[in-house]
């Protein structure tokens, strides 16, 4: 992990709409940060469609065109394509979109754009479930979370899609995890990504307080404790999806802690708890193995 | 320069001459043909434009929905169920008041699969907002393309083109081919100030209240009001250019015709055949074709059929639980203003060739002592 200095300018303003301890809006304001001011956004439905602002009014800086909820790879690839016929080749597109936007709804065009190898940037800020319509599970949900449509007698059962995996299997230039509690990594990422042509995907763990049933002010904590307990590794996968890197300096904390601070896993019994710490340290070490077959193949940078 | 060439060849010579700057396209028969010599001229410099070959046609339309927002020309080609999966954009584009032209090579909806022409995709698409223009020959497609544009560009409206499938798109004609250098003071290179562009920073399509939205709803039925006159007028500036026009109808020996059938797309080629044939009868009777359907021509369409004593509509398509849909509209035209009988016939769905004895079926039907139904009468079907 190396941080970058935390940049003073800010591009997002006062008078945004999201709710107190918003793990997605943590996110816009460290990107940005990163990214600068000749960025383009491309929203889908998410909660920030809503975050964003009534129309006429905008909390960001920089422009945002909102598109449907399954398109934002594919209205970001023609905003690229559209701005380069215009003769503007230094904006970034930056397509932002929540954990249903790019697991589930938005993932056939975010294939689509990947193996074009499109030239924008699509971050998708992950808080596990489709907060914005009020706490439905989405595949990012994880293993044992309560929402209101995976009842605390019918919890998720499945474990959170491998958005990572899928992603290096498109062979694209740069893939990160990122996190709101590790702003200077976030920042670092963004800025490295900056300088990459090709599609850039970055996943931020990105906590909600109102649908994790957490006090606000606990959001960030969470962030952090989803690393240092290795159930959301900090990762980068470079050359074409072939070389894993991923962050192992930190003192591990006990998963049971996170579990534990978050109403949403409330019901869950000690033998499940236990079912998930196991499940967090195959999927560690499922990571570490990439990582450590990525030194076997020739060619790759060290 | 004359060339014969097939009916989505002459889409892309359309697209070739009106300097588009992005292109996205996926393929579905009967459409293929435009994006594959689109792909070419792309490939060999012929077009200067970015052409992105996406995954479903969603993302097609999608693509060029924000290549449309960065304030260049956009194109993009489909048929039948790519059109209705574009269904949702569809509207997008007119929210975003998008000058986006498509073009839409009627096919028949599945089940059971068909790629054969009717118009029942298109005009299920009715009511999203966009232009809708059906064309009758390879001439008027290539120039059609032009025109919408131009229409588009100045309304603030995507435009459809709509032909219909093989008997349009794969038949070859003759077409006087646009070069872009000609067309260029025509339609001048696109450029817009509304766009998304980092040193003038807006956000496009956020959250509006009921305090703001209908506003904006209204502001897209009178630009398609207004529509209508900037359709005549780029017509006929077209005309000026090129000699040669199409207009929002399209009349056909109805001066003293007591009788007028009423058609669209290639059925209107050969109902002239079969007026000629009649008139030679010495039958008064006429055709009216309907080139625009949206903005729907309402006064021209009376101004024609107001004379006639009977009118009869034949569509290639069925309002399930309705009538035949031009039908509908050729209804509400004449509502309150004329007692003329209309009777509906229906006719040609699913590619089902409408022969010059069909149409003069539809033709005896109508003038005949024997009424018919009034509303829906279907020619061919066999019980």
């Amino acid at each position: 992990m190396k941080p970058a200095k935390m940049p003073t300018e800010e591009f997002m303003t006062s008078g945004h709409l999201a709710c107190q301890g918003c793990g997605a809006t943590q996110a816009m304001r460290f990107a940005l940060k990163a990214l600068g001011p000749k960025t383009a956004l491309v929203i889908p439905a998410c909660c920030w469609s809503v975050i964003d602002g009534p129309f006429p009014h905008t909390s960001l800086k920089v422009p945002i065109f909102h598109t449907a909820f399954e398109a934002a790879a594919s209205t970001a690839s023609g905003l690229k394509a559209g701005l380069e016929m215009r003769g503007d080749t230094e904006t970034i597109v930056l397509a932002w979109a929540g954990d249903g936007g790019t697991f589930d709804i938005g993932i056939q065009a975010l294939s689509g754009a990947a193996e074009r190898n499109e030239n924008i940037i699509y971050c998708c800020y992950d808080n596990e479930a489709y907060m914005n319509t009020g706490i439905q599970r989405s595949s990012a949900t994880p293993v044992g979370a309560w929402t209101t449509t995976t009842p605390t007698a019918h919890y998720k059962k499945r474990p959170k899609k491998k958005m990572i995996d899928i992603m290096a299997a498109h062979s694209i230039p740069y893939i990160a995890t990122a996190s709101v509690a590790f702003p200077q990594d976030l920042i670092a990422k963004f800025r490295k990504a900056r300088q990459i042509q090709g599609t850039r995907f970055i996943h931020i763990f990105a906590p909600c307080p109102t649908g994790w049933k957490l006090a606000p002010e606990l959001s960030v904590s969470m962030a952090s404790q989803a690393v240092t307990s290795r159930i959301f590794p900090l990762l980068e996968v470079t050359e074409n999806g072939l070389k894993w890197n991923v962050w192992k300096d930190f003192e591990p904390t006990p998963v049971q802690d996170y579990i534990k601070a978050q109403g949403r896993f409330r019901h869950l019994s000690d033998e499940e708890v236990a079912g998930i710490e196991k499940d967090v340290e195959r999927n560690w070490q499922e990571v570490l193995a990439r990582e450590k077959l990525s030194a076997t193949i020739p060619g790759l940078d060290p | 320069m004359k060339k014969v060439i097939m009916g989505n060849h002459a889409v892309s010579y359309g697209v070739r001459a009106s300097d588009v700057k992005v292109i996205s396209a996926y393929p579905i028969t009967p459409q293929t043909q435009v994006v594959e010599l689109l792909s070419e001229m792309c490939a060999d410099g012929e077009i200067d434009a970015k052409f992105i070959k996406v995954e479903s046609e969603h993302s097609a339309l999608t693509a060029v929905v924000g290549a449309s927002a960065a304030g260049v020309r956009s194109f993009t080609a489909t048929s039948a169920q790519g059109l209705l999966l574009m269904h949702e954009i569809l509207h997008w584009a007119v929210g975003a008041r998008l000058p986006i032209v498509l073009a839409n090579i009627n096919r028949a909806v599945g089940p059971p699969w068909s790629i054969w022409t009717d118009q029942n995709d298109s005009l299920s698409q009715r009511d999203v907002g966009w232009l809708q223009i059906y064309c009758e020959s390879n001439q008027e497609t290539q120039d059609t393309i032009v025109q919408a544009f131009k229409i588009a560009e100045t309304v603030k409206l995507p435009v459809m083109l709509v032909l219909d499938a093989f008997f349009l798109s794969h038949t070859f004609e003759i077409v006087d081919i646009l070069e872009a250098e000609q067309v260029r003071p025509f339609l001048p290179p696109y450029s817009t100030e509304v766009r998304v562009d980092v040193e003038d920073s807006h956000s496009f399509g956020n959250l509006a209240s009921p305090d703001g939205y209908f506003e904006l709803r209204y502001m897209i039925q009178k630009a398609m009001e207004q529509s209508r006159e900037v359709v005549k007028e780029v017509d006929r500036e077209f005309g000026e250019h090129f000699g040669r026009s199409y207009g929002l109808i399209q009349p056909y020996r109805c001066d003293d015709a007591e009788t007028i059938l009423v058609t669209s797309g290639t059925v209107a080629s050969t109902t002239r055949a079969v007026i000629d044939q009649m008139r030679d009868e010495g039958i008064k009777i006429g055709s009216l074709k309907i080139r625009v359907f949206r903005p729907f021509p309402f006064e021209e369409v009376f101004e024609v059929l107001s004379g006639a004593k009977k009118v009869a509509v034949i569509d290639r398509n069925i309002s399930f639980g309705h009538h035949g849909i031009f039908f509908q509209e050729v209804k509400s035209a004449l509502y309150g203003r004329t007692d003329i009988p209309i009777i509906g016939f229906i006719t040609g769905i699913g590619g089902r060739d409408v022969t010059p004895t069909v149409i003069r079926e539809i033709a005896d039907k109508a003038m005949g002592d024997e009424s018919p139904e009034r509303e829906i009468n279907w020619i061919g079907v066999k019980r």
